[in-house]
This record gives C-alpha cells, sequence and structure tokens, in this order.
C-alpha cells in the first residue's frame, strides 16, 4: 500500500479526459488499494478519483459514512461510472485535495441513479442522494477533466436551502 | 515575490462608482511592480468600495504615491496601511446565516452581539437595503465558524428569529473531493 502524490491545479492532467477500464485484473486491485488510502490520508477528505493521482482511467472511490446523519452505501469504489439519471439540484460547498485552500459553492443534482462496475468488474446500480451523490458527482466530473472551478457559484447569496423546510407555525 | 524587501499592505479606496475603477487602479499597481493578494471589491449605496492587499518592495509612502495620482483623478479617496499578510491559510466557515426584516436601527448590533455570545466568529459579512424607501429591508447574510458547536449557534438563532425579524441558520457540510 502506498500514499500517491496529489496533483494540484493547475496539472494539465487534471483537465484530461480518463479513459474507460478494460482489464479488472490484480494491478487494478492494488491501484484501488493505494488510491483508497490516499483519500483517507487526506484530512477529510470523502472521495478520490484516479485522475487526480496522474492515473487517467475512469476510477472513482467515495465513502461519506464518516460524516453524520449522512445517508450512505459505505465505501464505494466506481470503476467506468455512468450517470443514468439525475432528480432535483442543490447548492452546497466543495472543496478539492487537486485545489488547496479553496471551496466554493456548487450546484449539483440532488438525486442520481448510478451504475458502476466493482474492482471485480460486476456491474452494479446504485441511487445516490444529497452528500453522496454531492461527493460522486464531484469525482466523475474528475474523469471529465473537470474541476469545481468550473461550476462554481457565488458565495454571496443565500444559497443554502433549509433541508427540512418548517412552516413559521412550527419554528 | 520572493525579494525580501517586499511587505503587505492593505489598501483602502473609496469613492463615487463609475466604471473602470478597478481596471485603473490594478493597472498602476502592476505597471509600479505591485503584486496583488486577495480582495473585496463591492458597491455600497453607490459608492465604490476597494479592500486590496497589496505585495510590494516599497514602504507606504511609495505606494501611496504610485496610486494617488490614480485615485484623485478618478475622485476616489485612498487609505493605505503596512500590514501581516497571510496567505493559503483560509479557515473554513461552519455556518450560513441570514437575518432579514424591516429595517431598523440596531438589527446588526442586536444579532451579532447574540451570536458572538454563542460563539461565531465571522469570516464574511455582507448587507443590503432592499425595498423601497419607504419600506426598506435589511439583509445580512453572515459566514463563520462556529467556536462553541454549531448547536450553540442554532439556540442563538431560535432567540433572534421571529423578534422582529427572520434569522436562519444553515450549517455549511463542506465536500472535500
Amino acid at each position: 500500500m502506498a500514499i500517491l502524490h496529489i496533483l494540484t491545479y493547475p496539472d494539465e492532467c487534471l483537465e484530461r479526459i480518463s479513459q474507460a477500464v478494460e482489464y479488472f485484473d490484480d494491478e487494478l486491485r492494488n491501484f484501488i488499494v493505494d488510491l483508497e488510502a490516499t483519500m483517507r490520508a487526506g484530512p477529510g477528505g470523502v472521495g478520490i478519483a484516479a485522475p487526480q493521482t496522474g492515473r487517467l482511467q475512469r476510477i472513482v472511490i467515495v465513502d461519506v459514512s464518516g460524516k453524520p446523519r449522512v445517508k450512505n452505501h459505505g465505501r464505494l469504489v466506481l470503476v467506468n461510472p455512468e450517470i443514468l439519471a439525475w432528480e432535483g439540484h442543490v447548492l452546497g460547498r466543495e472543496g478539492c485535495m487537486s485545489v488547496p485552500d479553496y471551496t466554493g459553492n456548487v450546484m449539483r443534482a440532488e438525486r442520481i441513479t448510478l451504475e458502476a462496475c466493482d474492482e471485480r468488474g460486476a456491474l452494479l446500480r446504485y441511487e445516490l442522494e444529497g452528500y453522496e451523490a454531492r461527493a460522486v458527482q464531484h469525482e466523475i466530473d474528475h474523469l471529465d477533466g473537470l474541476l469545481f472551478l468550473d461550476r462554481l457559484v457565488s458565495r454571496h447569496n443565500d444559497l443554502f436551502r433549509r433541508k427540512n423546510y418548517q412552516g413559521k407555525s412550527e419554528v | 515575490m520572493t525579494a525580501t524587501t517586499h511587505h503587505w499592505f492593505m489598501l483602502t479606496v473609496v469613492g463615487q462608482d463609475r466604471p473602470a475603477i478597478v481596471a485603473r487602479i490594478t493597472s498602476a499597481l502592476y505597471e509600479g511592480g505591485g503584486n496583488l493578494g486577495e480582495a473585496s471589491m463591492t458597491r455600497l449605496g453607490g459608492n465604490f468600495t476597494v479592500m486590496l492587499m497589496v505585495y510590494y518592495a516599497g514602504n507606504t509612502d511609495a505606494l501611496v504615491k504610485l496610486i494617488a495620482p490614480v485615485c484623485e483623478s478618478l475622485g476616489l479617496k485612498l487609505h493605505v496601511d503596512r500590514i501581516e499578510g497571510q496567505l493559503h491559510r483560509h479557515p473554513e466557515a461552519d455556518v450560513h446565516i441570514t437575518v432579514f426584516g424591516a429595517d431598523r436601527a440596531g438589527i446588526v448590533a442586536q444579532v451579532t452581539t447574540v451570536l458572538a455570545e454563542a460563539g461565531l466568529d465571522i469570516l464574511d459579512l455582507q448587507s443590503d437595503v432592499a425595498g423601497t424607501e419607504d419600506k426598506p429591508i435589511y439583509i445580512t447574510q453572515i459566514e463563520g465558524r462556529a467556536l462553541q458547536g454549531v448547536a450553540a449557534l442554532e439556540t442563538a438563532v431560535q432567540i433572534l428569529d421571529g423578534k422582529g425579524m427572520e434569522v436562519h441558520l444553515e450549517p455549511i457540510d463542506l465536500m472535500l473531493g
């Protein structure tokens, strides 16, 4: 197991489109072990994409299970992920290991339907929402050469909707 | 940027808004060898306001001399302070708080006092007076750190909300990917 070097903007690798994984072999699985270790080595990191380490392949890991009160599927290894459906939209604050010392507001789909292979090549389907769906969309953007900087919206507007909106009589 | 003679300065520029203020000031700084750091520039009540970090090799007087002609030609007031500049150390905001209500004296003082007692460290605050002259609406958006936890601020917000104003708090769940 190794902690991989994280590329930071403006490394041109971060702007390139990653290729689909073809071989689900031990080499891939060893890389995924390193990729996960790299994600967990960064404080607060809940996701990572292979191109952030210079490997231009469509591999993403997300694990938001450490966040309190967040619906999640635990550790997600997503190889060749495809978002099949989007629903709703919500703004939230994002940061990125490849863009140190900056965070910004980004609009993401609230719910997504996703198909991806696991590290053994089995095709799985997921229904994701909220924070977990946001993390997956952020990481899949990396596979298409996009950073959250490409999707920034203003910090100076009231961008945060109450998740459980209560009428005035209930407040 | 590495020369030891360089220092950080905070440039404050205020005056009647007109087009090209930013371009004129920053061009003069660039041509005079100044490097820009972080900045906040916004229009407040018809005035354009600039708070701008500048990394510059000379002293305060030299920087004033560099910018003063531009400011004078644009009718802007200029103030320069030598500061301790820190880049690449952004603290992360934990909460976003919105306050709005019919404009009246004391809203900001009341809200920020209660929030400060509950541990709010303000990182950013923007206020607007909206509505009309006879029915002004005061709208403030605050981002900050919850030094005593978000729950303490939520309690404070409940105390404030409905007392002649609406106060909403939303925790900021940073997604770091």
